[in-house]
């Protein structure tokens, strides 16, 4: 098993480096850099410029630029933003905890839901808890993420019942400590669901369809035969088959999670990385759009090989 | 068969939705940047029968810093057909805003049928390159397998390591912020394409690799058929199907891609349209409580979704006979 997770990890190794490599060309691709911009404002001199050029190393070529930005992503040293001028890390380490946070929720929600909601139709198929869960679920795929965030914005905004965005109240501060609970909690149920409800719908069609599959192998009809009520068979053994694929799901799912909350972050102002990539993006604050990239395939990578780390422990025939 | 005939309806939605795109001068009561300024903000107009449709003027008042809109019960404007050129429209001063009107005064209803032009062509044609491309790389890497695949599968590995959210933002920093209507649409089909080939050409790869193992494959090989002959005219066309299946279901994607784009203004920008661009006001909650009407761009989108959605499906179980059985 610690072999398996080593050599997983050691492939990851030239995934990353490539990561960084086309990060840092599609950055250099972009028109002009953050200094062109401050070049229209009259106020900098050109000495001035010249001299912030100088300490950002942008003078010399762009392959010695490139390994100097590496070199200090193994120090753990993401390079500084130009707008905020303070490390990127710092920046990126109170966002990355927003979206972590979000996305973690959202994942416990999903899993929580589409599983029973799966089992349930397969054990009641084509009974009409099934073609009605099946055909909300048709909506909740349909439905777009930020058109969701839309219609709950509304809701909560005409209603009150909900904060309308952010992460906290503005007197945050002065809640007790249940109080401060509560805040986030209030604040997390709007995006979470947002996230989670496409989720939900997805995983529970693909639950119900392998609860299906494995309900009509031999073996259940042998434990049915042998004696074993339909309780049993079903959570015994059926239901540890099905759920078996669904760990190579999880680690897509992450990576469609990260990518979907970003937008769902900016509309609902959650301050996570998708707000901070956008930003970035617009001010051409070339690192931090770097970081962004860099941290985020990271953390997909991460998921994936949790992933495969999982499925490995559950099923034997993985690990050679 | 259920799954047919939602496959049906689907295309039959998505039928008259590009036929209204395609004929938008036709359909839309007025062009997408027809300003009438006084009536910004206008709520859905009304529509009475006597039993012809007819519709009233509404004055504009201002209680208290609120706008407010009646109508004028005075005088009725009948909805006349094909005049100007057009469907349906109304004599002036009445307007008719069926689904009310944005903050400029223009008509949403209008603007959304123009904005299906770019919105529903945009997911057609970003699909389209990637499948070539997806086809192309998918199939030379599986059939000559070695080197070529090497290169290519490890670029597909590496792509698909982005998260596609933060890869098409920071392809769209590549871009210049401001840039004229063609080239942002042209750059948004590009990018889309380019997030959206790795995947699929992992798969035409799998099947290539298993197709040319097959005896035909062989009968071609010694017939003497060259080989892109034999690759692109019976191993590829035999990848089709799924192809197709694959395209209509991510078609959507490409949609909401776009419209993630054009509502965060970095992709099609005024006074042009798309369905994107035109929830951009809604991102602020004031202007969107109290014009709820201006979300109505959001249900096209979500119909369209769906309706690709059912056609896919539909197409996924006619092509796959076997999966008919358990559903």
């Amino acid at each position: 098993m610690t072999r398996y997770i080593i050599t997983r990890i050691i492939h990851a190794i030239p995934l990353l480096l490539g990561i960084t490599l086309i990060s840092f060309f599609i950055m250099q691709m972009a028109p002009g850099d953050y200094f062109t911009k401050l070049q229209l404002n009259p106020e900098i001199s050109k000495d001035t410029m010249e001299q912030l050029r100088l300490r950002f190393g942008f003078d010399k070529p762009l392959i010695i630029q490139y390994f100097k930005w590496l070199s200090g992503v193994i120090r753990m040293d993401l390079g500084n933003s130009f707008v905020y001028q303070i490390p990127v890390s710092v920046l990126i380490k109170e966002r990355l905890f927003n979206t972590l946070l979000l996305s973690i929720v959202s994942i416990i929600i999903i899993w929580f839901i589409a599983i029973p909601l799966g089992i349930l139709c397969a054990t009641h198929r084509n009974k009409w808890i099934d073609i009605f869960l099946s055909g909300t679920s048709f909506i909740g795929i349909s439905i777009p993420s930020f058109f969701l965030a839309f219609l709950l914005l509304y809701a909560a905004s005409t209603t009150g019942f909900l904060p309308t965005g952010g992460i906290t109240d503005a007197e945050h501060s002065s809640y007790t400590i249940f109080g401060k609970l509560s805040d986030y909690i209030k604040h997390l149920i709007i995006p979470s669901f947002v996230i989670a409800l496409a989720n939900i719908a997805g995983l529970m069609r693909i639950m119900r369809s392998n609860m299906l599959d494995e309900i009509n192998q031999p073996y259940t009809i042998l434990a049915r035969a042998k004696g074993l009520s339909a309780a049993r068979t079903t959570y015994k053994h059926v239901l540890r088959n099905a759920i078996n694929p669904l760990i190579t799901i999880f680690g897509y799912q992450i990576s469609g999670i990260l990518s979907g909350a970003a937008l769902t972050e900016i509309i609902l102002s959650w301050p996570g990385m998708g707000k901070l990539m956008l930003d970035a993006i617009l001010q051409q604050d070339l690192y931090l759009v770097m970081a962004n990239l860099f941290i985020s395939s990271m953390l997909l990578i991460v998921g994936n090989l949790f992933a495969d780390v999982m499925l490995a422990m559950a099923d034997p025939r993985i690990r050679k | 068969m259920k799954n047919h005939k939602l496959a049906l309806f689907g295309a039959i939605i998505l039928f008259a939705l590009y036929l209204t795109a395609i004929f938008a001068d036709f359909f839309a009561p007025y062009s997408f940047d027809t300003e009438k300024r006084q009536k910004a903000y206008h709520p859905p107009v009304k529509i009475h029968f006597d039993p012809m449709p007819y519709v009233y003027d509404y004055k504009v008042e201002f209680h208290e810093g609120i706008k407010t809109f009646t109508p004028v019960i005075d005088k009725k404007y009948y909805i006349k057909f094909f005049s100007k050129g057009r469907l349906f429209g109304v004599d002036e001063p009445a307007n008719i805003f069926i689904l009310g009107s944005d903050w400029n005064g223009r008509d949403i209803l209008s603007r959304i049928i123009y904005g299906g032009r770019i919105s529903l062509s945009v997911g057609l044609i970003g699909i389209f390159i990637s499948l070539f491309l997806g086809l192309a790389a998918g199939g030379i890497s599986g059939y000559f397998g070695g080197i070529t695949d090497n290169v290519f599968m490890r670029l597909v590995e590496l792509l698909m390591c982005f998260p596609s959210f933060y890869l098409m933002l920071a392809l769209r920093a590549v871009f210049p912020i401001s840039m004229s209507s063609t080239s942002v649409y042209i750059m948004i089909t590009v990018i889309l394409a380019f997030i959206g080939w790795p995947s699929l050409a992992r798969v035409i790869r799998g099947m290539v690799l298993s197709l040319k193992a097959r005896e035909y494959v062989l009968a071609a090989k010694s017939l003497g058929g060259n080989t892109s002959r034999i690759l692109f005219r019976h191993i590829l066309p035999q990848t089709f199907s799924y192809a197709i299946v694959s395209a209509t279901l991510s078609i959507p994607g490409y949609i909401l891609s776009e419209s993630a784009l054009s509502l965060l203004g970095l992709g099609i920008t005024e006074p042009h349209t798309s369905w994107g661009n035109m929830l951009n006001r809604a991102m602020s909650i004031s202007d969107m409580q109290l014009h709820p009407w201006i979300l109505w761009p959001g249900i096209f989108i979500c119909v369209t979704v769906a309706a690709f959605n059912f056609l896919g499906d539909g197409l996924r179980d006619m092509l796959d006979p076997k999966k008919c059985h358990e559903a």
